[in-house]
């Protein structure tokens, strides 16, 4: 019998697109549908989905969980768990609509809570590190249930099949957000289970990525001293925590991550381009997070609240492009993905391995 | 005459046609196999003395001679062997404990040759170390907890003191006195040339060797010898000695015969009388002593160097390294049951201890279960031969990997494992100054330099082929590992998959 993801290690290749508003305007998810649909071929129908940001402006002061049960008991038993944790202002199944191309679906619900003050209080945690425990404790914990989006204002859609045909099942054309990531799926063994499929997410950090990289256990092995639980087995998974690690644990910025995962080489280091005090920094980050060093090919679009940020690995063994269209910023692996849903653009360039790109929004005036 | 209960081990074959009778083999064994009697005009071999080193097979110019094993045996037996016969008689004979050299030579399995390394195929490119960067500098030392900023905001990058090494590889502890002063010679150059460290041992630190002090471990052992502030302040790192893998458990002896002029000097204590380090550190009965006496050295040296404990691999290793990881040390050396020594009484060196991969396998993951492991670096020592075992090694979670023999190899060692009788006739583990000068200084230096550049291109290799371009992605990542041939306990405590798995 084929092993579920989580049980086996299963690699993948595959095609990511994102973009951002940096104006803040909210844009039809039918878009990043089209968007990606343009890949069709960097996918084999065993994974897509999308994440969208500025989406649930109705309730953007609560945590919107989404939530794969495998049946109606696993259903009853995080519920009982989300309302001793959470107040749950909203609750309700995720519309879809019926696709021929897609089947098997578990339950999919959408909750969206806000922490109870006095578990809060009582955790003595702080409100995101709050959430992310109870995220990773149902993930962990109960057998059937799986929280795969868990941040504010922002939402992940994802199941088996096309990202086209994903798209269409979520009804994305009823959505709107100042930013959009995509992922179609590649995976080379898999018999196809929907938590498996990306973004991953964790809080508002969501992860679409393109590769396989060689340095996932020694950067799982890293991560989980860290109370993270990489259950999936995926690279996708343990760079979003990753990320949530240095970020939101650690406050290093996006640019800094950067060069912590992607660190320059030592050649490049000491070649003399950097000012003395960033060689420092450069060399303390290659001694203190040398286990987060990733290798072997990847190209990412990390989502956070505000913004994104794409990355290549630092020999750019993964292709990626980036345009830029007024306050518009595009990323894909591919230009067509970007010229099919922005034919005429201002820029358009191939980022170099390990140099980040971070667009974030513009500040309100 | 009396009986002679002992046979020789080797015979030493001559081939006649070929030998020219030049002496040279009798002047080179320090052993006296080789004599020439000019009586008879023939080169006469006294096998009962050889302990094949090899040394008069190299140097014979017409390639006469051959040390094989002595075909005599005794009547088979399963359970008698020959050399356990031949040990009990050697008891009876001297009443005395039966003494050895070198790493446990026995059949125990060794688990670097029953795991397999993993290499990229199309979903992932294997990188060519030829076109592309490959990285093998490691950083030894504790890590921040957290990182923490500056006023301005800017990243504090202030760490406590670290070792940088070029590659993950270092040579392992070896004593002025065990070994010769040449040799130690050659192992300070080649550390300074290759970016990476030696280990001084217990022995002191040659004032001619301050020089080196930069690419030096100071070691601080039980018996305390040659230790004081000059010594301290010159090494690169500071190592406190609780236990040797080839001898868990009990101290050092030193023949007074070794201790001459230099080596006197060195290790502070008069000639001519044994130096004896004993078998606990006599101010260490627990871990708390422990954390007492690295922070004396810390604190001596004004907290600008690291202190390694390093202690010898045996049964409870993983709790052991947990309470070294919380004591303040920087870097925990583990030295597994088939580390080399100059001497160790034979039944400790074959029975006591556990192999290293086990034991490292063990610790990393009980410092990381602990979420401890970036307190301190782990170097492991204990046999690592060749290339492949550092890979192994690392990737099962070692930062970086200690050698010794190896090192001793490059040095012309052949693993006679005599080191105990002081006769050594490669210079290298002796004191006798004849012998002494065989080895060259400046030959042995670019051979132990030529070794660990040979031992890095290869790391680099493999690392390529499995994608990997920096080795600390490398480190702790034992999906790159497969066992073969192993069981479930096996491949449980080594953390790692079968073979097909």
């Amino acid at each position: 019998m084929l092993e579920k993801e989580g049980q086996v290690r299963i690699p993948a290749g595959c095609a990511i697109s994102g973009f951002i508003s940096r104006d803040g305007n909210r844009i039809c998810g039918d878009k990043i549908v089209k968007s990606i649909s343009y890949m069709h071929d960097r996918s084999n129908g065993l994974g897509g989905g999308f994440a969208g940001y500025g989406i649930y402006p109705e309730y953007k002061d609560q945590y919107a969980f989404h939530i794969f049960y495998d049946s109606n008991e696993s259903r009853v038993e995080t519920e009982r768990f989300l309302d001793r944790h959470f107040d749950v202002v909203n609750l309700s199944r995720i519309p879809t609509k019926k696709h021929p191309r897609i089947t098997n679906e578990p339950l999919i619900w959408r909750y969206f809570v806000t922490p109870l003050p006095t578990k809060l209080a009582a955790s003595q945690l702080d409100e995101r590190e709050f959430v992310a425990q109870c995220v990773i404790n149902i993930n962990d914990r109960i057998n059937g249930a799986y929280v795969f989006s868990s941040g504010k204002n922002m939402g992940v859609f994802k199941a088996v099949g096309y990202p086209e045909d994903v798209g269409e099942f979520y009804r994305l054309d009823e959505y709107a957000g100042y930013a959009w990531t995509a992922h179609g799926r590649y995976p080379t063994n898999t018999p196809g289970w929907w938590g498996g499929a990306h973004p991953f997410a964790l809080l508002d950090y969501t992860i679409v990525h393109n590769g396989e990289i060689s340095s996932y256990d020694a950067n799982r092995r890293y991560i989980e001293m860290y109370g993270y639980k990489c259950n999936l087995l995926t690279d996708t998974e343990v760079i979003t925590y990753i990320f949530d690690f240095l970020n939101r644990k650690q406050k290093l910025s996006f640019e800094d991550i950067a060069k912590i995962i992607a660190a320059p080489f030592w050649s490049e280091i000491d070649s003399g381009k950097f000012s003395e005090s960033e060689k420092q920094k450069l060399k303390y980050f290659r001694n203190v997070f040398s286990s987060l060093l990733i290798t072997g090919p990847f190209s990412i679009i990390l989502g956070f609240d505000g913004g994104l940020m794409a990355l290549n690995d630092r020999l750019k063994l993964r292709s990626m492009v980036a345009a830029e269209k007024d306050d518009m910023v595009y990323l894909a692996s591919e230009e067509c993905a970007i010229r099919a849903i922005c034919p005429v653009v201002d820029r358009i360039w191939s980022p170099r391995g390990g140099e980040p790109i971070i667009v974030k929004l513009n500040e309100k005036k | 005459m009396a009986l002679n209960y002992f046979q020789p081990l080797f015979d030493v074959i001559r081939d006649k046609d070929r030998c020219i009778k030049c002496q040279a083999c009798a002047r080179q064994c320090a052993n006296e196999v080789h004599r020439y009697d000019g009586d008879l005009d023939k080169m006469i071999s006294n096998s009962q003395q050889c302990v094949d080193c090899q040394r008069c097979v190299c140097i014979c110019p017409t390639s006469a001679l051959k040390i094989v094993d002595n075909p005599n045996k005794f009547r088979n037996n399963s359970n008698w062997s020959q050399q356990t016969m031949t040990e009990v008689y050697k008891q009876a004979e001297t009443g005395g404990v039966l003494l050895s050299a070198m790493g446990n030579p026995k059949e125990y399995p060794v688990y670097w040759d029953k795991i397999l390394l993993n290499a990229s195929q199309v979903t992932n490119p294997p990188i060519d170390p030829l076109r592309e960067p490959m990285e093998t500098k490691v950083f030894l030392g504790k890590k921040p907890k957290d990182v923490t900023f500056n006023e301005d905001g800017s990243v504090n990058t202030e760490t406590t003191p670290t070792l940088e090494l070029s590659t993950p590889i270092m040579f392992s502890a070896m004593s002025y006195g065990s070994i010769s002063r040449n040799a130690h010679e050659s192992l300070a150059r080649a550390a300074t040339e290759l970016g990476i460290f030696y280990n001084t041992g217990e022995g002191g630190l040659h004032k001619d060797f301050y020089q080196y002090g930069a690419n030096t471990i100071v070691q601080v052992a039980s018996g305390r010898f040659g230790v004081f502030k000059d010594y301290l302040e010159t090494g690169a790192a500071i190592e406190i000695k609780m236990g040797q893998g080839a001898k868990p458990g009990i101290g050092g002896h030193l023949p007074g015969a070794k201790i001459l002029e230099d080596v006197s000097r060195t290790r502070m204590i008069p000639m001519g009388t044994d130096a004896i380090s004993p078998a606990p550190h006599h101010d260490i009965y627990s871990i708390e002593d422990l954390r007492q006496l690295v922070l004396s050295l810390k604190e001596a040296t004004e907290y600008k160097k690291p202190v390694i404990v390093k202690i010898a691999a045996v049964h409870n290793v993983a709790a052991i390294a947990s309470g070294i990881a919380r004591s303040g040390a920087d870097i925990i050396a583990i030295d597994g049951y088939r580390g080399g020594t100059g001497a160790a009484p034979t039944r400790i060196r074959d029975n006591v201890g556990i192999p290293i991969e086990l034991a490292l396998a063990s610790v990393d993951q009980r410092l990381r279960d602990e979420g401890i492991r970036n307190e301190v670096s782990v170097v492991v020592a204990g046999s690592i031969r060749s290339s492949s075992d550092v890979v192994k090694a690392i990737a099962l979670g070692a930062d970086a990997c200690y050698i010794g023999t190896a090192a001793l190899l490059a040095l012309g060692c052949h693993l006679c494992r005599s080191c105990q009788t002081g006769k050594c006739n490669w210079g290298i583990a002796t004191q006798r100054p004849d012998l002494v000068k065989r080895l060259n200084p400046n030959i042995g230096y670019e051979r132990l330099v030529n070794l660990v550049h040979a031992w890095d291109h290869e790391i680099k290799e493999m690392m390529g082929g499995m994608g990997i371009n920096s080795v600390e992605a490398l480190r702790g990542n034992r999906l790159m590992l497969r066992g073969i041939g192993l069981n479930e306990k096996e491949l449980e405590i080594l953390g790692i998959q079968h073979a097909g798995q």
